[in-house]
């Protein structure tokens, strides 16, 4: 029963400490309670609570997911075993898939190109910008800076209700009858631009570029809300310097998403003038048929680059919330400091300041100045510095601690071996030279979904998995959550390595089907190993979100606050938190977020609410 | 304080008065404030978009309109000087000053919210609406004589300027004494086609460069004949636009007879859409600053705690709009 005893001084302390040292803001007075719980639309769907609004981000992003998973398993047969019948996916896609006599399904080749299409536009600004920053971010910012909610709850609510718009529409864009949108997630004219150039492009595009529209807003609205709330609602004593390194990664990443999104917008926008008003912004002499069309002088290049301004920054808002949850789940589960912390901030900065002058690196075969590309070369090269500075860091974060091996951490550490393995071959793809030979291959494919896309999971995984407790109040269960990292962690990996080896021999990305190719033939074998693979990982997939939402009401309940024993504010709030968090005064920081050492009395830890000692150092 | 054990035992690292040592606001400002400068950054960057676009058409194209000739007219008749005056930006003048000018009723109306001064902030306001009601009825007649008129579309641009030096021919197909210069602008008109579609379009003169002065009457006579096509002096499109034929005197093609085209596409294109943008800018502006005034007026803003913020912070659209004006103008009509 000592463990017990232990666990309600734990406890007494924390309230001691909130009620000595916090401050009283008189919540209560204003307050009265939470008054959001009063009924179920102002609780579950029209919320105002940073922490319900964080689960709604969650769980869509989730939905999102599965389908956009879902979308690439489909994709994946057609490429590993063209010969296979998919008759077994008609009643699902309907007309797009074609029967013939012998009942032989075979997928619509430009449903094909909308399922790549939406498979990376869902995952890339759904799941990955929305499910990963707009669920953490609220969840933790409030939390973790000692605030009572964002900023602006009300803005914070309307972010979440645009995000769903977009996914509304963007879901309506698959009904249509010719498809949702099918030129790729980067939307180049002309396909984009002319409604008439694919399928696609009609309606589909339409909505893709509404949908789209209205996911900036509700990054712009979220991101307004994350920085403002760093800035001005931070707790008595928590410094910029004393904040934990996954609000330093939030706020960086609304920064980031504040300043590249709206160009997007722009982009956007003029697109849709030289769609709806025939203006000739991204056209120029086009011939269709062998007809002149009306437009001229435009130039497609311009989109491409308004549309990298946005999509270079976006793979660091998707991989910067990581690295942050990332940082603390190491520190936490290794029982040590984390290791360079100004390091890691000023990296983190580096890496931000650097995603705006390396766009054109996507765009070394659109015909741009050699000389100009020499330029983007050197900074996406330079990235490579800040990147290596942090993985050292995690390493060495981990480096002799006292590593508890749970799902969190292992994904953590998945993440990591995530980042350097598909950071290593951005390093290729820098060079404009190498580019030549592997733009638009399978090594490009392998590279960033390696890199920003299963990386990006891992630290959303790690995420989920640590912080499940704070927004349930239950665990999720240990050993299915070990099989899903080994599961996706293997998994991942045989589908992504081989597609090094087909991009290095110049398989391009994209396409249909590759029987015409004789040089490609050889390769049927391992197109079949990556879907086999996709397969298997997807179905992992799913045993996660069994364990989530079985968490939910089964999971092993959490009995006291602090169930990992860490040291940042969210976990000295109630098991079960109300609107304003702290019931009570709002605590005070007294110290740094990683203050992770064998105390005197036998702990390991000292809360960011725990005064310093006698002669203890206000370390950094 | 209970906390002061805990500042003793802080080092050099932590200060617990700094600004940014938390329970502060580090710019001084409220949330609301610092997240409105935050909307205005982002939306600078949209704005910065669109310029980017501008820049890149702009520097892609062989030739761009010249603003003074594109901007060269005003309503009753060009201020009472006569349709045939040139008074190149006056118009653009005087919709830019009453911009500006609402910025500076703006100020007052956020110092009269200092003083807490409700009608001060009212009156004020008042002053800043009509502002903005002023420029943005100005840009109305702006486009409706570029559109109308002068048949400026998002499609057709038909403010040109020439490439190469020549003399114009007139309708027989004969050299005039028109001569013209490398860089100088033309208009090319656009003839009514003849069943009254065009309504009472007038027609615009241009004097630099000595484009045509032919009275609009004649053109009415001339387009009631004359189906599209080539003609001696002329060429008649499709449009009914005549693009007026001259003989190049100087360069590789001394003594070809050439025809005006039409300017670049892209300038209509981003004039309309960028000062559209902007002038959409405006307009929201403008309700918002009503929706505050009423507020204002009707006592909202006397008991609260943080009193006329919300002035403040409609002031800081509203410069923030004026300032993007300020780059409008420069690129479309001064550059």
């Amino acid at each position: 029963m000592a463990h017990v005893a232990d666990k309600s001084k734990e406890q007494s302390r924390t309230d001691y400490l909130i009620e000595e040292y916090g401050y009283d803001d008189h919540f209560h007075e204003h307050d009265h309670g939470d008054k959001y719980k009063s009924g179920f639309i102002n609780h579950y769907i029209f919320s105002q609570d940073h922490k319900m609004i964080a689960k709604q981000f969650l769980i869509t992003g989730m939905i999102w997911a599965i389908i956009a998973a879902f979308m690439s398993i489909i994709f994946r047969m057609q490429l590993g075993f063209p010969e296979t019948s998919m008759a077994w996916v008609k009643p699902l896609l309907g007309k797009w898939i074609t029967l013939n006599d012998e009942g032989f399904g075979v997928l619509s080749p430009d449903f094909y190109y909308a399922l790549v299409t939406i498979h990376g536009t869902i995952l890339v600004f759904f799941v990955l910008t929305a499910g990963l920053s707009g669920t953490f971010s609220n969840l933790l910012i409030p939390l973790q800076v000692g605030a009572r909610d964002m900023a602006s709850p009300f803005m914070n609510m309307l972010s979440y209700w645009f995000f769903f718009m977009a996914g509304l529409v963007m879901f309506i864009s698959l009904f249509v009858g010719t498809g949702p949108f099918s030129g790729g997630w980067v939307a180049y004219p002309p396909l984009s631009a002319l409604p008439e150039a694919s399928m696609g492009s009609g309606v589909g595009m339409t909505l893709w570029l509404v949908s789209l529209t209205l996911f900036v807003v509700s990054v712009l609205l979220g991101g307004i809300n994350y920085i403002t709330t760093v800035l001005n609602l931070r707790t008595k004593g928590m410094g910029m310097w004393r904040m934990p390194l996954t609000i330093w990664a939030f706020f960086l990443t609304a920064i980031i998403g504040l300043l590249s999104f709206p160009v997007v917008v722009s982009g956007f926008l003029l697109l849709m003038a030289d769609r709806i008003l025939g203006t000739s912004f991204y056209l120029n002499e086009i011939f269709v048929g062998g007809h002149a069309l009306e437009y001229a002088g435009g130039s497609p290049i311009l989109y491409q680059h308004l549309f990298w301004f946005l999509g270079h920054p976006e793979v660091y808002i998707i991989i910067l919330p990581s690295m942050g949850l990332v940082s603390e789940v190491l520190s936490v589960h290794s029982r040590k400091p984390i290791f360079g912390y100004k390091a890691m901030v000023f990296s983190m900065m580096a890496i931000g300041f650097l995603s705006f002058i390396v766009w054109a690196h996507h765009m070394f075969m659109s015909g741009i100045n050699p000389f100009i590309a020499n330029f983007f070369v050197v900074f996406t090269l330079i990235i490579a510095v800040p990147s290596a500075v942090k993985v050292f860091n995690w390493i060495t974060t981990i480096f002799r601690g006292s590593i508890r091996y749970n799902s969190a951490s292992m994904f953590a550490v998945g993440f990591v071996s995530m980042f350097i393995s598909g950071g290593l071959t951005g390093i290729y793809l820098g060079n404009s030279t190498i580019d030549i030979q592997m733009h638009d291959t399978y090594f490009v494919v392998a590279h960033f979904h390696i890199v920003m896309g299963v990386a990006a999971f891992f630290g959303m995984f790690a995420g989920i998995y640590h912080w499940f407790p704070k927004m349930y109040g239950r665990f999720m269960n240990e050993t299915l959550g070990k099989i899903h990292f080994w599961g996706t962690m293997i998994g991942a990996y045989c589908i992504f390595w081989p597609m090094h080896y087909l991009g290095i021999a110049g398989v391009p990305r994209r396409y249909y089907s590759f029987d015409v190719f004789q040089t490609f033939a050889h390769f049927s074998t391992m197109n079949k190993f990556i879907t086999v693979a996709a397969i298997l990982t997807f179905f992992v997939q799913i045993l996660f979100v069994v364990n989530f939402f079985r968490s939910i009401w089964k999971g092993r309940k959490v009995t006291e606050r602090n169930p990992w024993k860490a040291n940042t504010l969210e976990w000295t709030t109630p098991i079960h938190a109300g609107h304003g968090n702290w019931p009570g005064k709002l605590p005070t920081v007294q110290r740094w977020a990683y203050d992770y050492y064998n105390n005197e009395d036998g702990t390991d830890f000292n809360p960011q609410i725990e005064p310093l000692k006698e002669g203890e150092a206000d370390i950094h | 304080m209970a906390n002061h054990s805990v500042a003793d035992h802080d080092t050099e690292h932590y200060d617990p008065n700094s600004a940014w040592g938390g329970g502060e606001r580090p710019f001084r400002a409220s949330y609301g404030k610092l997240m409105m400068w935050y909307f205005l950054l982002s939306d600078a960057f949209t704005f910065g978009g669109f310029l980017i676009a501008y820049g890149a058409l702009r520097f892609s194209s062989p030739s761009w309109p010249l603003p003074d000739a594109v901007f060269a007219t005003g309503p009753f008749n060009n201020f009472g000087f006569g349709d045939s005056t040139h008074l190149p930006l006056v118009f653009v003048t005087i919709m830019s000053f009453l911009l500006i000018i609402s910025s500076v009723t703006m100020v007052r109306a956020v110092q009269e919210g200092h003083r807490e001064n409700k009608n001060g902030v009212v009156f004020w306001m008042l002053m800043t609406v009509l502002g903005g009601l002023g420029f943005l009825s100005c840009q109305a007649w702006e486009w409706n004589n570029l559109i109308s008129k002068e048949h400026l579309t998002i499609g057709t641009d038909p403010f040109g300027t020439h490439t190469m030096a020549g003399v114009y021919l007139d309708d027989e197909g004969k050299e005039t004494d028109e001569v013209f210069k490398v860089g100088t602008p033309y208009l090319i008109h656009k003839l009514h086609s003849g069943h009254g579609a065009e309504g009472q379009a007038g027609h615009v003169e241009m004097h630099e460069g000595g484009a045509e002065h032919q009275p609009a009457a004649h053109h009415e006579e001339e387009a009631a004949a004359m189906p599209p096509g080539d003609y001696p002096g002329f060429v008649l499109d499709e449009q009914m636009f005549k693009h007026r034929k001259f003989k190049v005197t100087e360069g590789a093609f001394a003594n070809s007879i050439q025809s005006e085209q039409f300017g670049p596409k892209a300038f209509g294109g981003l004039f309309f859409f960028i000062t559209g943008f902007h002038g959409f800018h405006v307009f929201s502006g403008v309700v918002f600053l009503l929706i505050i005034l009423i507020n204002a007026a009707s006592g909202v803003y006397v008991k609260r705690k943080n009193g006329y913020e919300m002035v403040e912070k409609i002031g800081l659209y509203w410069h923030f709009v004026d300032l993007v004006w300020v780059f409008v103008f420069l690129v479309f009509y001064l550059l």
